[in-house]
């Protein structure tokens, strides 16, 4: 199996570990990721905030990059906000040849053309549907048992293009979760909104978000996440949300990939789970157990 | 930095925006079911359905005077339940690009932030969190803002995840990109 990868630009920063975690789970499960060569910014919510073309271009470019480089193979799309940046781009130009001469006008200028040949997936679909439970349940030597999950899906990986969940009531990560030997948490949150870029624009709102996020998962390990954005405004605001709601709101934060690679047998640094924000104590006596 | 001052009042260039808008929600019936699906209507001064009717009605003082579409957290929620399959996310898009065009003075800590967001993506190509944060607080000129983030950014250093260094790439990768879609976006 092997997929075009762009990263993203949170993957090179704030969030390494989700890049590393990443790799190491798909190199195990005999994945092979071939970068996007020169990939640029998918225009993260800024573009669409300030120019609607360059919303389309920025992704676009992308898109062209990769065709470019080989047209037969998907795109996989870890962060949710990219994911959904590129994947606009593949829908919108598939329906509208005009919107795709403008944005080719725009591309020619750097020598590119977008003729929408791939598809734009992301990790958690690549996951669930191509990989699924059975890849990884006979590959799991350090099997997370007792271990109580709440999967949390965020916005932008189901909506508004509900391509291989339910956009309202997620299901998708359950199995995955549940073939590393861990429980699913139950709770209705999964698919409702962090705030996204209130944390930095407008603090009070996204932190009341955040905050009802925090408490419903009061009981979980952990809580795993598939963007770098949630996972940021999940496990960075602990104590404001907290003080918040007057009521100890801290908790484990982990990328969905991180969990997958410590039944796998990853090691801390592996999964770069010294990079997490919000880990507690168990998670890395966890990560120490030495595998079956 | 030049660049234009802020402009206070909406009304010169506000109308041609809302006709945008105004096409993109213009078979809205009104049902509030965009209202009871927003994570963030509790913040807002006009709910999301009373803002589409101001919209519809062509009131650019009231829509232009509201914080509505800036709390938009863009999770298609709304979008995903029109019963008129109204591209609503779409369209509390189209108003931040008005809101960020025009430079209304309102919307000014928000709109600097993807302003300066994309600033640093037009010079490196990927984004550099350290750069655009420093763009955009030399922007706002408030000495005390920087405090706000300087916890995280201490706690993202520390995990050798805020690279202390400017990013080396090709010198203004997208510079062409941008040039023409302005140009398009202004010729239309």
């Amino acid at each position: 199996m092997k997929y075009h990868s762009y990263p993203g630009c949170s993957l090179e920063g704030t969030a390494l570990e989700y890049d590393r975690s990443t790799r190491a789970v798909l190199a195990l499960l005999g994945v092979e990721l071939a970068e996007i060569e020169d990939w640029t910014c998918c225009g993260a919510s800024a573009a669409e905030a300030t120019s609607g073309l360059m919303a389309l271009v920025l992704p676009a470019r992308n898109l062209a990059l990769a065709e470019r480089q080989a047209a037969s193979m998907d795109i996989l799309v870890p962060c949710s906000a990219c994911y959904l940046n590129l994947k606009n781009v593949q829908e919108k130009t598939r329906k509208d040849p005009p919107l795709t001469a403008k944005i080719n006008t725009v591309l020619g200028e750097e020598q590119l053309h977008l003729h929408g040949r791939l598809r734009v997936r992301h990790l958690l679909d690549v996951l669930a549907t191509d990989l699924g439970p059975e890849a990884i349940r006979p590959k799991v030597v350090r099997p997370l048992t007792g271990l109580r999950i709440a999967p949390y899906y965020g916005c932008q990986c189901l909506r508004p293009y509900a391509g291989f969940d339910d956009p309202e009531l997620p299901v998708s990560m359950e199995p995955l979760i549940r073939a590393t030997g861990a429980e699913v948490f139950p709770w209705k949150m999964g698919g409702r909104c962090c705030g996204a870029s209130h944390m930095s624009t407008q603090r009070a709102v996204g932190l009341e978000l955040v905050a009802g996020l925090l408490e419903s998962a009061c009981g979980a390990d952990a809580v795993v996440t598939v963007c770098p954005m949630c996972q940021m405004n999940l496990e960075a605001f602990q104590g404001p949300a907290g003080r918040l709601r007057r009521h100890d709101l801290h908790i484990s934060i982990l990328y969905l990939p991180q969990l997958i690679g410590l039944a796998l047998g990853l090691t801390e640094q592996g999964v770069g789970l010294t990079c997490n924000l919000a880990v507690s104590r168990d998670w890395e006596s966890h990560a120490r157990t030495p595998v079956m | 930095m030049n660049r234009p001052p802020d402009t206070d009042v909406t009304a010169v260039h506000a109308p041609d925006h809302l006709a945008l808008v105004r096409q993109m929600v213009q078979s809205c019936i009104q049902c509030g079911t965009c209202t009871g699906s927003c994570p963030n209507a509790f913040a807002m001064d006009l709910t999301p359905r009373q803002l589409w009717r101001h919209v519809l009605l062509g009131r650019s003082e009231a829509v232009f005077h509201s914080r509505t579409f800036t709390l938009c957290s863009a999770c298609y929620f709304c979008t995903l339940r029109c019963p008129r399959g109204l591209h609503l996310t779409e369209a509390m898009h189209a108003l931040k690009q008005a809101a960020a065009r025009e430079r209304l003075k309102l919307y000014r800590p928000v709109t600097a932030f993807f302003r300066q967001f994309m600033e640093s993506v037009r010079r490196h190509g990927r984004v550099n969190e350290l750069e655009f944060m420093t763009l955009y607080f030399a922007e706002m000129k408030n000495p005390l803002l920087p405090l706000r983030y300087s916890g995280l950014g201490l706690r993202l250093a520390a995990k050798g995840k805020l690279p202390l260094r400017w990013p080396l790439r090709r010198k203004r990768p997208l510079e062409a990109l941008f040039r023409k879609a302005a140009e398009l976006e202004e010729g239309r």
